[in-house]
């Protein structure tokens, strides 16, 4: 063992047995530090996880989808929009799609009803989402009961669970034929939901968009990469704007790391002067407060971050989930997918653990330069 | 004449004091005078039968929140989350998130798909 490492090591026995003296000082300082650390993390956690989310979710979208508008809000389709839109140059096909979202009378959750393409479920079957069947306690072969658009009871018996792509879709989709989501919700033959083009060349998205609009004044075209935009940023935002709510407690954390690491209590200036006495030189104190500081912000940083992924775990995490999550709150409770990207972590490390070093380690060398004797007497 | 250290805090703290009645005061005279304004608006409120005041120009449900149903948010495309800034400023009002009134609304709006 080399000499130079065996002065980390002692320096390190010394650090422990000086944090455990201290440790009433120390386990407060890293609770409060790590409670902001937790704050911070679960709102840049969970703004990674939300954008994850619904941008799997856009992945299975079509590039184009047509809605119709009336009287300023989302109507139904005509079948006859089919045609008018496949004669557009660069569409290669216009399909039809019913969806529609549903209110569970009995338990009063929000549905997504989905007529899938290809083969979908018979007349009176259904199938849905692993956590639909979950929360209800439906076994496959069971009943799913359901209300019609004339208010009568609607029975649908379960099939099978459907595929589903993302913990939302597994808390919130029933697939059904089209029979069935005709009655269930009053969807009158002859209209569908919304419309999705297929298109070859993907530049050709926007003017496609355009011809659309010209010729469809009532028509609203939703371009995939558009929705990829808007969600992205508005995620951002959203993350933006709690950061900012939360900078008052950050400052007032910031006031009491200063008032803990910064200010050195007189025993501390006592002890730095005694290890000067002793034969400590400059940068073996420097080393010391260096690596108690490491310890301390390294621990509260694993304590924060630990508990903000754990708390992604939750289904509705916690109080800052209804700001990201905006109108969202809505649907059935689901457990975000935690996504958490290097960025997000060497972002956070660096705002937690960056000026806890400095705080601590400045005093430290400046009491560390002066003379033992005036240390210990001051 | 200097006055003293203490006597110079209690003269600060006498005044910021006097200030913030006069701010209070002035609240309430301005209170008073705009009665004539909220007046009118009513009144313009009661023959354009309006509904709530619009805080946010941008997406429908937070415009008029009285207007909103739980499904008007996410309409561009399936399960998609509501994604306009002023989502998370205005949120959902009481009926729309209370269950029971969830019911009612399904009887009235089944989710067919429309705003």
């Amino acid at each position: 063992m080399t000499a130079g490492l065996r002065r980390h090591l002692r320096i390190v026995v010394y650090v422990v047995g000086s944090l455990c003296r201290r440790w009433r000082k120390n386990v407060a300082v890293v609770s409060v530090y790590g409670l902001v650390i937790f704050t911070l993390a679960s709102v840049v956690f969970l703004t990674q996880s939300l954008t994850q989310e619904s941008l799997a979710t856009l992945r299975a979208a079509p590039e184009i989808m047509v809605q119709r508008l009336s009287t300023g809000r989302h109507g139904l389709t005509p079948m006859g929009d089919v045609a008018t839109l496949a004669r557009i140059a660069g569409v290669q096909a216009a399909v039809p799609r019913l969806w529609a979202y549903h209110t569970d009378p009995a338990i009063g959750e929000m549905l997504l009803l989905r007529v899938p393409e290809g083969n979908g479920p018979r007349e009176h079957e259904a199938t849905a989402g692993a956590a639909v069947l979950r929360r209800r306690a439906i076994p496959v072969g069971g009943v799913l009961r359901l209300q019609s658009h004339a208010g009568e009871p609607f029975n649908l018996t379960v099939a099978g669970v459907a595929e589903t792509l993302t913990p939302l879709e597994s808390a919130a989709l029933v697939n059904v034929s089209e029979a069935a989501f005709r009655t269930l919700t009053g969807t009158p033959a002859g209209q569908a939901t919304d419309l999705v083009l297929r298109v070859r060349n993907r530049r050709e998205l926007s003017t496609i968009a355009t011809k659309i609009s010209e010729s469809q004044p009532a028509a609203r075209p939703i371009i995939r990469d558009e929705l990829v935009r808007s969600y992205t940023s508005v995620f951002n935002w959203r993350s933006g704007v709690i950061i900012a709510a939360l900078l008052v407690p950050v400052l007032a954390f910031i006031l009491f790391a200063w008032d803990k690491a910064a200010g050195l209590s007189p025993d501390e200036r006592r002890e730095i002067g005694i290890l000067k006495a002793i034969g400590w030189e400059t940068a073996d104190i420097i080393l010391l407060k260096f690596y108690e500081a490491v310890a301390v912000s390294l621990a509260a940083f694993v304590l924060g971050s630990g508990l903000a992924v754990g708390a992604l775990a939750l289904p509705h995490p916690f109080a800052v989930l209804p700001a990201l999550l905006g109108w969202s709150t809505l649907y059935p409770p689901f457990r975000p997918t935690p996504a958490l990207g290097a960025y997000q972590m060497a972002t956070l490390f660096f705002l937690a653990v960056f000026p806890y070093l400095v705080a601590t380690v400045i005093p430290a060398w400046r009491a560390a330069t002066t003379d033992p004797d005036l240390v210990m007497r001051t | 004449m200097w006055l003293s250290r203490s006597a110079g805090f209690f003269v600060l703290v006498a005044l910021l004091l006097a200030l913030g009645l006069l701010a209070g005061l002035d609240a309430t005279r301005r209170q008073s005078a705009a009665e004539t304004r909220f007046a009118a608006n009513r009144a313009l409120a009661r023959w354009f039968v309006l509904t709530d005041p619009c805080l946010f120009t941008e997406a429908r449900y937070t415009r008029h929140p009285s207007q909103a149903d739980h499904h008007s948010a996410f309409q561009d495309y399936p399960l998609a989350l509501e994604h306009f800034p002023s989502g998370s400023l205005v949120l959902a009002p009481a009926h729309v998130t209370d269950l029971s009134s969830r019911g009612g609304d399904a009887r009235a709006d089944p989710g067919s798909g429309r705003q």
